[in-house]
């Protein structure tokens, strides 16, 4: 049986469709399911085996980029989608997906309120260090072996960012395991922190972290926005390669053999 | 008409003020300390900016500390004081001065909402309300520079309150009583008073206009309210009624013209070049919120360009951002999903000196980042991808920007429906009611002047995005549910426009009291006319009031029942007991009396016509390379990177052909190719635009025709089927009651139309754009030049086929095709050696059509590595950017004939078109008897080395032809 794919559409969302398209031509059945349904029961997250927190501006992204949406989840899920997660379902931020776990605190992967914490966070996504938003391709190396997304993944991944916040910043190391995603060259070497190969100014080139288990994956670039070979900026000089679907089939494929 | 809150209303719950300030750098000083270094503020040595929210609650220490961290701060880069109001204000440090600015009560201020909302969510019930502002601490100016430097820079007192002391929030209080409704006496006025009457409401509505209302109500036998004379003027305004381009014109008879009379611009040129073409593919053209055309079997697409040019004067970011937010919900309104968005903007020079500016107008320099801003806002928030525009600069636009605001949709053929029935209920989609924008039609219908800012502050709308966005969430499925019967968006007018074109056929009953207001104390006539933004107006059945319902709480919008369609043929509204207006449709719909108007063809451009077969002897320019370099970095020209990159061109994941092209993606693309998602097949749209006020200045005909080629041409050079491209007209024009204003705006309207059968190319939509005037403190009026603006929306059958304009391999051939016919008259060349010339703007050729089809069936036979057109600047420039655009060289030998006529001359319906060496033959055959030249070849060799048959002209770097381009459209240093 195919996975379920619980797209989740807050007010504000907005690349549901495209992650939706992109999961479906993963092979999961993707459904957009609005923040209400879940609310009134109409849906449960245990009726899916992949929950997707797809890019958007959710709340307009008032008080900080995926902060009221944290605090939606914080309010009215944080049990269910620990449960999701303890049940080794596989959670996929995107851009403000990955805003929403980090200030939901569920990457780098410890749930508390700030407040709980004595004022003591271990990351956040700020603003870019130029200082705007910015819509540009950029280039990706997966790394983390642990993260179940970006596992046996070999190739260099091109795709596009479209965002103001995606500076990764923490105060404490996170392990190198969860280092899933860098921005690099597009040669592949190391961006080293060069602006726009490093498109925001993230420490150690971060583009995206999974969560200790490896099965919460958020990143900022848009995996979903490459799944055609006609999106590719350069495919009328012949270049097709550095697909984002690889990301999406391992986490479906790794659904599909639990 | 604006009105006062009392912001020192005793409060007896405590309102808590927190500053947030950055740990880490904060990334919008930097910006903030270059732009205002470029206004002139050198002195300023550093800026911090620091976020204040006013949080009204009783609240104890512990809950405000929770608040902050859990809620107010990002706790890795940011911390936060707070004390309870009256109180101390923060301490500004040493030699630090604090500029605070708040937004005016009233004005829509989506964070403080949501901040209310999120708190209530952590569980802080206590919060009743939230107002949010920003500090700015300033090193290096004194006081006096501050308040200079705040209202120029920091805030903008149309929409924000600033002081150099600690602001207390104003949260919006209720007034006036509700419910009160004015008569005005009109039965026994004469003219004057009449006219005084119109100019007291700021009606904008002529003596005939006038008394076409005062028959009326004497006919009727009683006085308007003031909810029907409100109405009257919005239903009757130039933006809303379009009476310039429904005048009879009487054209004088000149040595040039005959007399002549035109019964209406819109009929005689734009709809009559439609209706001879009768494309069977355009399924509604100037009947729709949108223009509509067939994509496939399954699918429609519409597209429809608005302006917002008067909100963005005064305030750059609203009026953009709402204009944006306006042109969506006339996609809305064809029940289509929106999927890309344009812009179009035109800007004083950004090196303007305050000096120069006439009074009461802001700077073009913070006018261009606001309305990048804004667009910016609204497009990347709905998930809209911002595709296609352009940048112009003009002197004459520095008091009257132009801001084209442009959105596509598609959606399922079959669903747009537009007949309310007897019975349906007239149903309210989003946003609240405030007092925002009250009278933007009429507003958009004058003149401004210094005052204008002032007295229309009103008129300015903040948008809303995310609720817009839930408008769309709610629409589509209701769509596909057959919900509704009708649909339709609160634009201009607000509900009396959209509620009133509905009910135009059929009647209506509303009552206002069941509108949902942001806040109390609106009069009728108020919430009637609140240019609210995010509203949609629908008619429903009520047997599908409670699914639609069920629909707006799954995607958390609201949804009010406001009245029903009743088939009397009038309109009633009422607020509670009391009806306030009652209206007879034929009158409110009929009533306007057709506008008599004359006008004058100036004699410049037919002259400069009458003689171009003299050919105006090219100035001898012995620095063909440095002219090329300057060309490349004219500010109309050098690269858009900068703005496009700020927009989000990739959601929706159909962009094909994407706005930057090249290796290095910072090349000009000539149009944007789309593959519409949820669409099978391989078919694409292909979106482009043509805009030239240079030419315009020198010959309105010439320039309608020259628009038209170019975004015509632009769709082509990607592979669109010339025979299936429809465009869009958009006039900004000064006052048409000028008989030369109004008799350029004849010839441009002349122009449209003969190009439309030229090309087989129908017009499906439109808008006028009149008074774009300003009158200036020294009593100067400052017009904007002539400006046409076409928006072209083609169909490319096989996405796969699309080309773009980077040259892709060393070897190929290099060919020029169309009718090469360079003239210097308007062109970028002549802007730039500032040499007076008499040659007459570029023409168009009979052959262009031709050349169009040739080149369409050689892109399709895939015979096409690139193509990039002749535009601003000419050859040399679209030579340039094609080596730009694959980082490879061009040798180039040109033909005989002046070579800097041939490099920078302008002209119409030419490309330069790149070509493998096998395929060389076959691409030839194509453009049998039509005029082609090969010009040269590619090499890898990364220079652009252009010679004559005899000599050499110039080999210029590559990297100094990016360098060039790359010039940032705001210098750094600005003359200000």
């Amino acid at each position: 049986m195919k996975p379920r794919a619980l797209i989740l559409l807050a007010n504000g969302t907005n690349r549901d469709g495209d992650a939706a398209e992109a999961f479906s031509l993963a092979g999961a059945n993707a459904e957009i399911v609005p923040l209400n349904f879940l609310r009134t029961g109409e849906r449960q997250f245990t009726d899916y085996e992949i929950l997707v927190l797809p890019g958007g501006f959710s709340y307009a992204d008032a008080l900080g980029a995926g902060k009221p949406l944290a605090i939606d989840l914080q309010a009215y899920f944080m049990d269910k989608v620990q449960e999701f997660i303890g049940a080794g379902k596989v959670v996929l931020g995107i851009c403000n997906g990955f805003q929403t776990l980090v200030k939901a605190r569920l990457l780098p992967g410890q749930t508390v309120f700030a407040s709980d914490a004595g004022g003591q966070d271990q990351a956040t996504l700020t603003f870019n260090a130029c200082g705007r938003f910015e819509c540009r391709w950029v280039t990706l190396r997966p790394l983390s072996q642990a993260c179940i997304w970006t596992r046996g993944l070999e190739e260099l991944i091109t795709c596009p960012i479209a965002h103001g916040e995606g500076n990764f910043q923490g105060d404490h190391s996170i392990s190198s395991d969860q280092v899933a995603l860098t921005y690099v060259h597009p040669d592949g070497t190391p961006a080293n922190g060069a602006y726009p190969a490093n498109p925001n100014g993230s420490l150690h080139d971060i583009a995206g972290i999974c969560d200790p288990t490896g099965l919460v994956l958020g990143l900022m670039p848009h995996p979903e926005n490459h799944i055609h070979p006609w999106q590719h900026p350069l495919w009328t000089r012949g270049i097709h390669s550095g697909s984002g679907m690889v990301i999406l089939r391992n986490g479906v494929k790794y659904m599909e053999a639990r | 008409m604006t009105r006062q809150y009392s912001s020192s209303k005793i409060l007896t719950v405590p309102i808590h003020r927190f500053v947030i300030h950055f740990t880490h750098p904060d990334p919008r000083s930097m910006g903030l300390l270059s732009d205002a270094h470029a206004l002139g503020f050198e002195q300023l040595k550093m800026i911090t900016c620091q976020d204040m929210f006013f949080i009204e609650g009783q609240l104890s220490p512990t809950e405000c500390e929770q608040l902050a961290l859990d809620l107010l701060i990002d706790p890795v880069t940011q911390a936060a004081n707070w004390n309870e109001l009256p109180g101390v204000s923060s301490d500004t440090g040493v030699d630090r001065l604090a500029v605070e600015v708040a937004l005016r009560p009233g004005v829509t201020d989506p964070v403080a909402a949501q901040l209310v909302r999120a708190a209530h969510e952590l569980g802080f019930t206590a919060v009743r309300r939230a107002a949010t502002g920003t500090r700015y601490l300033l090193t290096g100016l004194n006081e006096e520079q501050a308040g200079e430097l705040a209202p120029r820079l920091l805030a903008n007192p149309t929409i924000q309150r600033w002081s150099l002391e600690a602001l207390t929030p104003s949260f919006p209080q209720a007034s006036a009583s509700s419910g009160e409704v004015l008569t005005i006496p009109l039965r026994g006025l004469g003219d004057l008073e009449l006219l005084a009457v119109s100019a007291s409401r700021r009606a904008a509505l002529d003596l005939p206009e006038m008394q076409a209302i005062q028959a009326w109500y004497q006919a009727e036998g009683r006085e308007p309210t003031d909810v029907e004379f409100e109405t009257i003027a919005q239903t009757w305004s130039e933006h809303c009624g379009h009476k310039t381009f429904k005048a009879r014109i009487q054209v004088e008879s000149t040595a040039h013209s005959s007399a002549l009379v035109i019964d209406s611009l819109l009929k005689t040129y734009l709809k009559s070049a439609t209706d001879a073409i009768a494309a069977p593919w355009v399924r509604s053209a100037f009947v729709d919120n949108a223009g509509i055309l067939d994509f496939d079997d399954q699918f429609e697409v519409s597209f429809k360009v608005e302006t917002h040019n008067h909100p963005s004067a005064i305030e750059p970011f609203g009026g953009a951002n709402t204009g944006v937010g306006g042109v969506i919900r006339d996609v809305l309104g064809v029940s289509a999903r929106p999927i890309a968005n344009t812009d179009v903007l035109c800007f004083g020079p950004q090196s303007a000196a305050f000096a120069d500016l006439p009074g009461g107008v802001l700077h073009p320099r913070r006018v261009l980042s606001g309305v990048v801003a804004g667009v910016q806002d609204y497009g990347n928030k709905m998930g809209i991808p911002t595709v296609n525009g352009a940048v112009w600069f003009d002197p004459g636009y520095t008091a009257n920007p132009l801001v084209f605001c442009g959105t596509v949709g598609l959606a399922p053929k079959g669903f747009h429906v537009r007949s309310p029935r007897r019975g349906d209920r007239v149903i309210v989609l989003g946003g609240r009611t405030g007092r925002d924008g009250l009278r933007g039609a009429t507003f958009s219908s004058m003149t401004m002047d210094a005052k204008t800012g002032e007295v229309s502050g009103a008129s300015v709308q903040i948008g809303d995005p995310i609720t817009e966005k839930g408008l769309v969430d709610v629409l589509l499925p209701a769509r596909d549910r057959r919900l509704y019967t009708a649909i339709t968006d609160c634009g201009a007018g607000g509900l009396s426009s959209a509620v009133g074109e509905m009910a135009s056929m059929i009647g209506a009953d509303v009552d206002l009291a069941h509108v949902r207001l942001k806040y109390p104390g609106l009069a009728p006539w108020e919430i009637w006319l609140s240019e609210a933004q995010e509203r949609m107006v629908l008619a429903v059945p009520p047997e599908n009031v409670p699914a639609l319902q069920a629909l707006c709480d799954s995607y958390a919008t609201e949804l009010t029942d406001i009245g029903e369609f009743t088939g009397s043929n009038r309109l009633v509204v009422r607020h509670e007991d009391t009806v306030v207006l009652d209206l007879a449709n034929d009158f409110l719909h009929e009533g306007i009396p057709q506008r008599h108007l004359s006008a004058r063809i100036g004699r410049k451009g037919v002259e400069a016509r009458e003689n171009s077969t003299v050919a105006a002897p090219a100035p001898l320019s012995a620095d063909l390379r440095g002219t090329l370099l300057a060309l490349l970095a004219h500010a109309n020209i050098a690269s858009r990177a900068e703005i496009i990159h700020l927009y989000d061109h990739e959601v929706q994941g159909g962009t094909v052909i994407k706005p930057l092209a090249g290796v290095q993606a910072d090349a000009p693309s000539d149009a944007v190719v789309l593959k519409p998602a949820g669409t099978a097949g391989c078919a694409g749209i292909v979106l482009s635009n043509g805009i030239n006020p240079e030419y315009g200045k020198q010959d309105a005909y010439q320039m309608a025709l020259a628009v038209m080629d170019e975004a015509i041409r632009n769709a082509v050079a990607v592979g669109a089927d010339p025979q299936r491209i429809a465009v869009l007209d958009n006039f900004c024009w000064g006052d048409p009651l000028r008989p030369e204003t109004l008799g350029t705006l004849v010839e441009a309207a002349r122009g449209c139309h003969d190009g439309a059968l030229l090309f087989g190319t129908p017009f499906i939509s439109g808008k006028d754009s009149l008074n774009n005037e300003y009158l200036g403190v020294d009593g100067q009026r400052h017009a904007i030049p002539p400006t046409l603006l076409i928006s072209a929306i083609g169909r490319l059958p096989d996405i796969a086929r699309a080309v773009t304009m980077d040259l892709k391999q060393a070897g190929n051939a290099l060919y020029l095709v169309g009718d090469f016919a360079p003239v210097f008259g308007g062109s970028h060349f002549s802007l730039l050696t500032s040499q007076p010339l008499q040659d007459p703007a570029p023409a168009l050729s009979r052959v262009t059509p031709l050349v169009y089809q040739a080149l369409y069936a050689a892109i399709n036979n895939a015979l096409v590595c690139a193509c990039h057109d002749l535009s601003e600047g000419g050859l040399a420039v679209t030579a340039a950017e094609m080596c730009i655009g694959g980082r490879l060289g061009l040798d180039i030998r040109l033909a005989e004939g002046d070579p800097v006529r041939s490099l920078f001359g302008e002209t119409t319906g030419c490309l330069l078109v790149e070509v493998a060496p096998q395929k060389a033959a076959l691409f030839e055959k194509q453009f049998t008897e039509l005029p082609f030249t090969k010009l040269g070849c590619v090499q890898d060799e990364p220079v652009l080395s252009i010679a004559t048959l005899l000599h050499s002209l110039f080999h210029i770097p590559i990297p100094d032809l990016v360098n060039a381009w790359n010039t940032p459209l705001q210098p750094a240093g600005g003359g200000a």
